[in-house]
Formats: structure tokens, sequence, C-alpha cells
């Protein structure tokens, strides 16, 4: 696993939307890739005949079928905002394009 | 932009334009993609959300089988590969449309991939290619508020409503599309097209696109004339009937040949489809923003759909949109001309509608095809989005049928039916449209008509049995056109008898 650059970890908090001055930086890029490291010697371990997976469960096709279950009131759903009005939950004004 | 834009003929002429098309389809199935929760359109604002569907910590997503079925059936149809395993990835990004700051999608290891649909546009057939089909869910509704327009740019704030996050999704992307010339927009709306009927044969969709439940976004890029390099491209985003897809197609290949003709360069970006002006402008950048660092869903496992169920539904499939065409085109015995009009008025389905509820199949087309798509057209939008019913069409046609009206009087009849004055009979009734074919009435309009023009009638009772045709005009003018035509004819040749 090659050591993950400074300019990598800042791209990373840009997207993560953290911010992060220089010192920060200094510090958080090393460890960092210390923990990619740790977390690489796994593949030290694996034999051949383990293939990755992404999941911990050797299950595929996990379905339900198509039938509506109760849901929350609008109450319910908006119990838990911060603000909401016309039943709808509020939030702060949005910045830049709609995705 | 201050310069007058190049006319699309002389944008052509420089320039061979490329386009992808990406379609966002939703299902019609009972429940959201993950969660049990209603997709009902039209419900009050989050009436139909879950712990799932609002991503509260703690809860768990279960993949829809319906969905999935869908998902297959629409790869099928549209000749793709079915993967034989794949996964669910996250999308994430922030943006408060989804309460999870993630989206559920597929990334590199789509549900079907390698398909194609061919387009007819004026006999000519293009091959378009699919790239993939993914699933994934919708987002939620937001509402912004202050502002002048209620779009994001100068809101104080937003309000969203999460009904729709969570409806399952598919998303059709094709492959660039070139070797169109002219034709790009017209393909580009004959592919939207043929793709909406396709995806309601097969029964798994609305595909309504003015409620939403079909969404298609524009890409477009512009090459030198005899060039194969592609251009740099735009993304026209929500374009959301099918004139749209058109108009903003051809917006985009006079735009962009402005610029590059004078020596400008294309901004690769997103742009906004405006319907009323018809025109895009410009929106978001790409950027590095744009990286969504998708990985694997952790929270669900692969799907690997058995090769039996693949073959199951692949069997069941409704015959092709080509197949179904050729089967009505003979069914109702149009020419080929006459269906192709009928395709590209997309009257189709009004047609089928129309003949189901009684009417012969010419005279569907003939009101369908002549009379409403020109109304529709004056009025700038889809065929099917007139306000009349395929079975008021037939009840217009049975009053001409049954002799009460005539076809210039059934043309009032659609001016008041469009107009919002009711079914067709009240419109007759109280606009007093029916034609008269009274003897008594009838008969005192023609001895008028016979007393006015003495020289004609003598013509006729010397056997001139042509000349009648001035004598019936005189009539139907007296009766302003409400009189039975043939009728007239009768009395007249029986008074007039030599
Ligand atoms: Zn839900």
């Amino acid at each position: 696993m090659p050591e993950i650059s400074r300019d990598e970890v800042r791209h990373l908090a840009d997207l993560a939307r953290i911010e992060l001055d220089d010192a920060e930086l200094d510090h958080l890029a090393p460890q960092l890739s210390v923990i990619l490291e740790s977390i690489a010697s796994i593949a030290g371990v694996a034999a051949a005949d383990i293939p990755p997976t992404s999941h911990a469960l050797p299950l595929t096709n996990v379905y339900r079928d198509d039938v509506v279950v109760p849901c929350l009131t609008a109450e319910q759903a908006l119990s838990g905002a911060p603000a909401s009005e016309q039943q709808r939950f509020s939030v702060p004004r949005i910045l830049g394009d709609e995705q | 932009m201050t310069t007058t834009l190049m006319s699309y003929d002389d944008a052509i002429a420089a320039f061979d334009p490329a386009m992808g098309l990406e379609v966002h389809v939703e299902l019609n199935t009972a429940t959201k993609m993950f969660c049990g929760c209603p997709t009902e359109f039209g419900a009050e604002p989050n009436t139909q959300t879950c712990p799932t569907c609002l991503g509260l910590p703690g809860s768990l997503p279960v993949v829809n089988r319906k969905a999935v079925e869908s998902a297959i059936r629409i790869g099928l149809a549209l000749n793709c590969e079915i993967a034989a395993w794949c996964r669910f990835a996250r999308k994430n990004y922030f943006y408060p449309d989804m309460p999870k700051n993630f989206q559920t999608s597929q990334y590199d290891e789509p549900i079907a991939f390698d398909g194609f649909l061919d387009v007819e546009v004026e006999g000519e057939t293009f091959r378009v290619e699919i790239e993939r089909a993914h699933m994934e869910e919708d987002t939620g509704k937001s509402l912004h508020v202050g502002g002048s327009t209620g779009r994001i740019q100068g809101a104080d704030y937003s309000l969203v409503d999460y009904n729709r996050a969570g409806i399952p999704l598919i998303e059709i992307v094709t492959r660039p599309i070139t070797g169109m010339g002219a034709k790009a927009p017209a393909v580009a709306r004959a592919y939207v097209a043929t793709l909406r009927d396709l995806l309601l044969g097969l029964g798994v969709s609305d595909v309504r696109m003015e409620q939403g439940s079909m969404r298609c976004d524009v890409n477009l890029s512009l090459a030198p004339s005899g060039s194969d390099k592609l251009g740099t491209r735009t993304e026209t985003k929500n374009v959301n009937s099918l004139r749209s897809v058109e108009r903003a197609a051809r917006y985009e290949v006079s735009r962009q040949a402005t610029l590059l003709s004078a020596g400008e360069s294309i901004l690769q970006e997103t742009r906004h489809w405006h319907e009323d002006t018809g025109v895009t402008t410009s929106g978001r950048e790409k950027s590095d923003a744009d990286d969504y660092r998708y990985f694997p869903e952790p929270d669900l496992v692969p799907m690997a759909p058995p090769t039996e169920w693949v073959e199951e539904l692949r069997a069941a499939l409704p015959e092709p949109l080509r197949v179904q065409r050729a089967r009505l085109q003979a069914v109702w015995g149009f020419t080929d001309l006459e269906m192709r009009d009928v395709v590209a008025s997309d009257a189709v389905g009004l047609i089928e509608q129309t003949v189901t509820a009684g009417s012969s199949a010419q005279a569907a087309r003939k009101w369908w095809v002549s009379e409403l798509t020109r109304r529709a057209n004056e009025d700038g939008i889809e065929l099917a989005e007139l306000p009349i019913t395929p079975q008021q069409v037939a009840r217009i046609q049975a009053l001409v049928d049954e002799g009460s009206i005539n076809d210039k009087l059934a043309r009032q009849v659609f001016d008041g039916v469009l107009a919002g004055e009711g079914e067709p009979d009240g419109v007759v009734a109280a606009r007093g449209l029916a034609v008269v074919s009274d003897d008594a009435a009838l008969g005192e309009a023609v001895d008028r008509a016979i007393a006015a023009n003495p020289d004609v009638a003598e013509k006729i009772r010397d056997g001139k049995v042509a000349a009648a045709g001035a004598l019936i005009g005189a009539v139907m003018a007296q009766m302003r056109g409400q009189a039975d035509a043939g009728r007239v004819r009768e009395l007249i040749l029986e008074k007039l008898a030599p």
C-alpha cells in the first residue's frame, strides 16, 4: 500500500467538507498512512483461494415482497427535525447548484 | 449571451452533433426501493416515510424484489446483458434531498448493460446503443423559499419533502450517438418516445414526463463536420417533455456552434433548460466535487439473479414495439406513410384507445393526427396533454356516424370539449350543433334556395343533376352548416324531378 500523500488527504477533507489547516494536515496525513498500512496487512494473511469481498456474510439475493407497511406520520417523521415548516423539513440555504 | 445565435441549418452545415441521453424512470412499484413505504404520487408532504428512507441511525434497507424484476425486464427489452452478479453502491454527496447524505445507486456493476434500442425518424432507423441500465433511488423534493423565482439561487432556505426519497429509479444511459446530422434533435425525441412506449408496454412505470416519473438529461457535443473526434459536451438536465428534448438539443447545437465558430471553447458543465424561453443556461461546472467516493453498499448483500429467473422474465416479455406497430398497422389498414405520421404524432396509444372505445381506425387517425395534432402544436403542448380523452374522440366520431353532426360541426364539438365545456353530447346540445334532418325544416330551406336560384333549378329540372351542388351549398349556408347534406340532396332532387 503506497503512502497516502498530503494532497490526497487535503482532497479527501475537501470532499468530506472538513476544513483542515496546514498543521492539521501535517499531523493527520502520516497517521492515515499508518492506518491504511495496518489494514493492508490483512492482504498478507489472505490466501490465494480467498477472493476479496465487500460483505461479511456469504449471502446474495435478499429481497422483500412489494407490500406496503405502515409508515411514520408526518408528525413522527418531523419530530427529530431541528426546524420544520409546511409539514416539510426546513434546511439552511443551499449553496451552489442543484445536484 | 449577447451574440446572435447561429441558425440551426448553418450550425449543422459546419458541425456534427454527438449526443448521449440519460433517462431516469420511476418504477411503479407499490413500495420504495429499500423500504415498505408507499409510492403514491401527490400525497401530503412527509406522510410516506420511515426510518430507512429518512436515513435514521440503526435502520437497514432491504431490496424490493419487484423493482429488481422490473429492472431485469427493462434490461431484457433493451436487448441488454443481465449481470450474473452485481452490487449496490453508495454515491456520497452533500445535498439535503437525500437525508442519508448518500444515494444508494449502482456504480461499476449495473444490473443491465450492452443493449440497444432502434428508433425511427422519417423512415430512417437509428440504432441507439445502450451502455447500461442501473438501479437507484429517487431523491426528496425541495421547495425553495424566498428569492423571486422559486429556484435555489437567491432562496433564503429550503423545505424538503421526503415522500419521493427512496422510490425505485432506473437510469438508462446510452453510448454517444453519432452520424445523425441534422436529425439529432429528432432522434433524441424519437428515442425518448420509443423508450417511453417500451416502458409503458412493460407496465413497469407510469412514464408521465409531466409528473416527473420519466426525466431526461441531454448530453451534447459538436465536432467539426467530417472530423470524428468528440468535442466538449454539456449536460442539459431534467428536460421533461418530448418536445423539450427536441428543442433543448436543437438549442444546444446552435449555441455551441456559435461559440465554436467564434473561436471560443465549450465549458464542460451542467445546463438548465427553460421551457418558457426555449434556452439553456449555465449551471454547475464539472469539478472535483463530482468525486462521489462510490463504494459498495455494506448494508445490502449482492444480487445474483438466477438464470432461470431471467429466462422466465425474458419469455414473458410483451411483443417488441416494432412487431406491435406492424401488427397494429395491419389491423388498422394504414399505409406506411399514415403509420409514420401516427408514430411521429405520438398517437399510437391514443388511436388504440379510441378504437377500443368504438371508433374506426381511420376516423381515429384522422382526428388525432390531422385535427388534434395541429391544435396541440398551436398550443405548444404534447398531443396527450390536450384536455380530451380517446373516449370523447370516439363519441364525437359516433355522433358523426349517427348523422347527428357532420365533420364540420365535429370540429366545433372539439372546440367545446377542449375549452372544458363538458362531454361531446353536452357540447352539441349547449352549442345547438346537431344537424337538421327534419324534413319540414329542410324542405322550407330547399324551397327558399330554389326560389333564389331559378336558373339552377331549371338546369336540374332538365336533368343536369350535377347542378344540385349549388343548391345544397345554398341550403347549407342558410342552415349555418347544420343540415344533413345527404337528405338535402334527396329533397332537392325530389322537388325538381323532371
Ligand atoms: Zn421508508
